[in-house]
């Protein structure tokens, strides 16, 4: 065991933990933030994705240790308000179905517009790829991030 | 509205009246009109299923679990059509398993609307009745004067108008009518419009709360290791090296599953893996390939059981000019919900608490009073939201894991699966091997057809009443059973989403091989069962033959100049409700790319526009994903495929575009969490084989090869 102090949705969290602890599990177990989630533990499915410096990971597979002095974002920290554009868009699409796994797929098309503020279909399969949704809201994901591209979603 | 309804109705009473033995036709606290006095915002709480404040604000409550099929957004719908409230002054909250205030609190076969349709209008509706009732009482004229809209009675002869919250104290001192009228179809105002699913700012906020996310004061993590191999018996457990995990508090065991309980779900998960289990074998192991060699067998060798028979197909067999035959083969697939399986359970000396996903919290209750041995008028059940359910969480497995677990541990626990315990213990779709035969006579009409089942489940993977079914003089289904240690459970429209897979591509084969076209050839049997039907009909082959012929309108079917792009059709009745697709697809190098569903429906009266497309896009996906990619081998024992590395599921880049329309019809409404899916294997099926030539008869379609 060792302490950690992270930088998390913009504040200081100081953590116990082994070296080895994803991220993901610092994230629900230790800090109570859980909007991250788990589904598969092996950075398959895409449910645990948070921002490291605005970058997409797989935070079931990524050790406490190496985030120390980096900036996390998780679902929670998004937006103040829950009004970031890929929020607003997901509410306008009506994407959710069971909603598992959808904090995992708006951090991935963010860090997506980020990159690339006006991505193309084939630039959103590349993009999302990593992503599962098992209601098959895939559709509605893909209308979403071209709305938020719409809405100025690289806020 | 049609008889339908009415019959409906009648069948409801009955149960409702034995449940509460009162004169109305209702499934709720009828009697109560509380008076339930509060500082500043009393409530006027009619019924089990709304309550209104005096400043306005509507609380609906949503009685079934939500699994993703958006019931918490379509029941308060039904209710607030007809008490006619602005959806924006609506809160909805999920309410506990109430056997006394609810019928069939289940999420199973798309039946939640059917069922409670007519109980929720009423409950609505009685409510508006007695706003209505205060509000004339106030202004002294007849309540049949006065109307309301978004939340509001008005009376337009003499300019008044009420808002409901500044009438909820004098409608609660009124007795609950005993007769209220529905709404006529022209004054829907709710009904067929896009309500966005109402726990939408909790989920893209990261807020929703799952059941994963249950956490208490003193509970703990279990994490639980099931048989490694199907059937295996729990030896013993050297638990020294799990106990030394950090945070680890015990080991504990109980038939044949262990569990590492800890204060955190990373530690539960760390002392699962530390386990040393000696699990003992149990007679011979299973094998995907000694299933198969059974299954081919047997229905090539025995005599099955036969669930259905029209006229004699074996003569039928014997006089055909021409006999087309095929066999196809289904393997097991797992459900693979988002969300791991998982249940918090608090278990007391007299009494317990239970919360999490389950689809069925009745039968919920029923096992957990059983391990118990207390009344289930002792244990409380709370549903969280479901994060996917396709069948998985109807079984019991997981809520008795949690029971167990507290109750050993003396303590409150939330019971999570790791991934692959939920991947390798079973629980599946049954793995199943048909063979068709089909009979031509000397008028190239089809006019037998066999269908012989093998599978793992007893009473055969089979849906004996689909079409062809009723069009066809000869018509026999028979099953064989192989009992196997892989246990299997209802997957997302059971047997449907094989049967509509298998039928609608034999079908193919044979329309194919007579030379005609595909569409025509479904087109001309179901004018017999419409006209001249063979045996007994449990579809209705008019809306059936609607919705084919509504898709193939949408898709320019058979006229589509789309360069390298090959359609497919498909149709099937499931659950009530009945569905056409077509699919575009091309195939280039051997790799499939599928474009585009078009969808027709008629599930009769539309709720939620979004959330029904929703249903039918996300079942089409479903419905093509599986057929395309999911595959459970069994090999000395073990599933193979357990987690989502190779336990392949659709993706982004696979998923195809969908376009739907609802049928416009007079039919009482009737579920959509399934019925989407059963036509879409077969109609990318059928396309394939347009494209390329080979017939996919064998799931997933990864197993035939396209070069």
């Amino acid at each position: 065991m060792a302490s950690y102090t992270l930088s998390v949705n913009g504040s200081r969290q100081t953590v116990d933990a082994d070296p080895s602890m994803p991220l993901l599990w610092v994230l629900r177990d230790l800090l109570n933030l859980t909007g991250t989630k788990y589904s598969c533990g092996i950075g398959q499915c895409g449910a645990c994705t948070i921002h490291l410096n605005g970058a997409p990971i797989r935070s079931c597979s990524f050790p406490v240790s190496g985030a120390v002095g980096q900036t996390i974002t998780t679902i929670e920290g998004l937006s103040e308000s829950g009004d970031h554009p890929a929020q607003l868009a997901w509410k306008e699409e009506d994407v959710p179905q069971c909603g598992y796994c959808q904090a995992g797929q708006i951090m991935s098309a963010v860090a997506l517009l980020n990159n690339n503020p006006n991505p193309s279909d084939a630039d959103i399969d590349a993009g999302m790829s990593g992503n599962i949704c098992r209601c098959g809201t895939y559709k509605r994901i893909r209308s979403a991030i071209h709305r938020a591209a719409e809405m100025g979603g690289a806020a | 509205m049609s008889a339908t309804i009415q019959k409906f109705n009648r069948r409801n009473f009955i149960k409702v009246s034995a449940t509460v033995g009162g004169g109305l036709v209702i499934g709720f606290r009828w009697g109560s009109a509380a008076h339930h006095e509060k500082k500043g915002d009393a409530l006027f709480e009619p019924n089990a299923f709304l309550k209104i404040d005096r400043n306005g604000r509507v609380t609906l409550l949503n009685q079934n679990p939500e699994c993703g099929q958006g019931i918490k957004t379509a029941f308060p719908m039904i209710i607030a059509e007809e008490l006619d409230v602005d959806w924006k002054d609506v809160t909805v909250e999920q309410a506990p398993l109430n056997t006394e205030s609810y019928v069939r609190q289940v999420a199973g076969g798309s039946g939640s609307i059917r069922s409670s349709y007519t109980t929720l209008r009423e409950a609505g509706a009685s409510a508006r009745a007695m706003l209505v009732a205060a509000a004339a009482k106030q202004w002294g004229v007849k309540a049949s004067q006065c109307t309301t809209k978004n939340s509001k009675v008005y009376h337009k002869g003499k300019g008044k108008k009420a808002a409901y919250g500044d009438l909820v104290d004098a409608a609660s001192k009124l007795s609950v009518p005993s007769d209220v009228k529905l709404k006529d179809k022209s004054d829907f105002r709710i009904f067929g419009t896009r309500i966005p699913n109402c726990d939408n700012d909790a989920i893209v906020t990261g807020a929703q709360k799952f059941g994963i996310d249950t956490k208490t004061k003193g509970m703990l993590y279990g994490a639980i290791s099931n048989p490694p191999a199907h059937g295996l018996k729990l030896g013993g457990v050297n638990d020294s090296a799990a106990l030394n995990v950090p945070g680890v508090k015990k080991v504990i065991s109980w038939n044949d599953k262990v569990a590492v309980l800890a204060t955190t779900n990373y530690a539960a998960f760390k002392g699962k893996e530390a386990l040393r289990i000696n699990w003992k074998e149990n007679g011979e192991r299973e094998s995907s390939t000694r299933l198969n060699s059974e299954f081919a067998r047997m229905i090539d060798n025995e005599t099955g059981d036969t669930k259905r028979k029209v006229g004699d197909v074996h003569a039928g067999l014997k006089k055909a000019a021409k006999t087309i035959e095929a066999v196809y083969e289904v393997p097991f697939i797992a459900h693979a919900p988002m969300e791991p399986i998982n249940m918090y359970a608090d278990v007391k000396e007299d009494s317990a608490y239970l919360l999490g996903p389950t689809q069925t919290p009745e039968r919920a209750r029923q096992a957990a009073a059983k391990i118990l041995g207390i009344p289930e008028s002792k244990i409380t059940v709370e549903m969280t939201r479901i994060g996917g359910g396709f069948g998985r969480r109807l079984k019991t497995d997981f809520v008795e894991d949690a029971v167990h677990a507290s109750k050993l541990a003396g303590a409150p626990v939330n019971i999570i699966w790791k991934r692959e315990e939920d991947m390798h213990a079973g629980n599946f779709r049954p793995a199943a091997m048909y063979k068709y035969q089909a009979g031509i006579d000397r008028d190239g009409n089809l006019d037998t057809w066999y269908m012989r089942s093998a599978s793992t489940t007893e009473r055969g993977a089979i849906r004996p009443e689909n079409f062809p079914n009723g069009a066809v003089p000869n018509f026999q289904i028979d099953t064989f059973f192989v009992p196997s240690k892989v246990t299997t459970q209802a997957w997302r429209s059971p047997h449907h989403n094989v049967v509509s897979y298998l039928d609608q591509s034999f079908l193919e084969e044979v329309a194919l091989e007579l030379g005609k076209d595909v569409l025509e050839f479904r087109l001309e049997l179901l004018d017999k069962a419409i006209n001249n039907p063979d045996g007994k009909l449990d579809y209705d082959p008019v809306r059936l033959r609607d919705v084919l012929v509504a898709v193939a309108e949408m898709a320019n079917w058979g006229k589509s100049t789309k360069n390298g792009i090959y359609q497919g059709i498909s149709a099937h009745f499931s659950h009530h409700s009945y569905v056409g697709q077509v699919a575009e697809v091309s195939v280039k190098n051997g790799e499939l790319k599928v474009h585009k569903y078009y969808c027709a429906v008629d599930c009769g009266q539309l709720i939620n526009r979004s959330g029904a497309e929703n249903q039918c896009e996300g079942g089409i996906i479903d419905g093509l994903g599986s057929a395309w990619f999911c595959d459970m081998p069994i090999v000395g024992g073990s599933s193979q495929n357990l987690n989502y590395d190779s336990y392949r599921l659709i993706r982004m880049n696979e998923a195809p575009d969908v376009e739907t329309r609802f049928l416009d019809t007079d039919y009482p409404p009737t579920g959509l969490g399934e019925p989407a899916l059963p036509p879409a294997p077969a109609a990318v099926a059928n396309a394939i084989f347009a494209a390329t030539g080979v017939r996919m008869r064998k799931l997933p379609f990864t197993q035939n090869s396209l070069a």
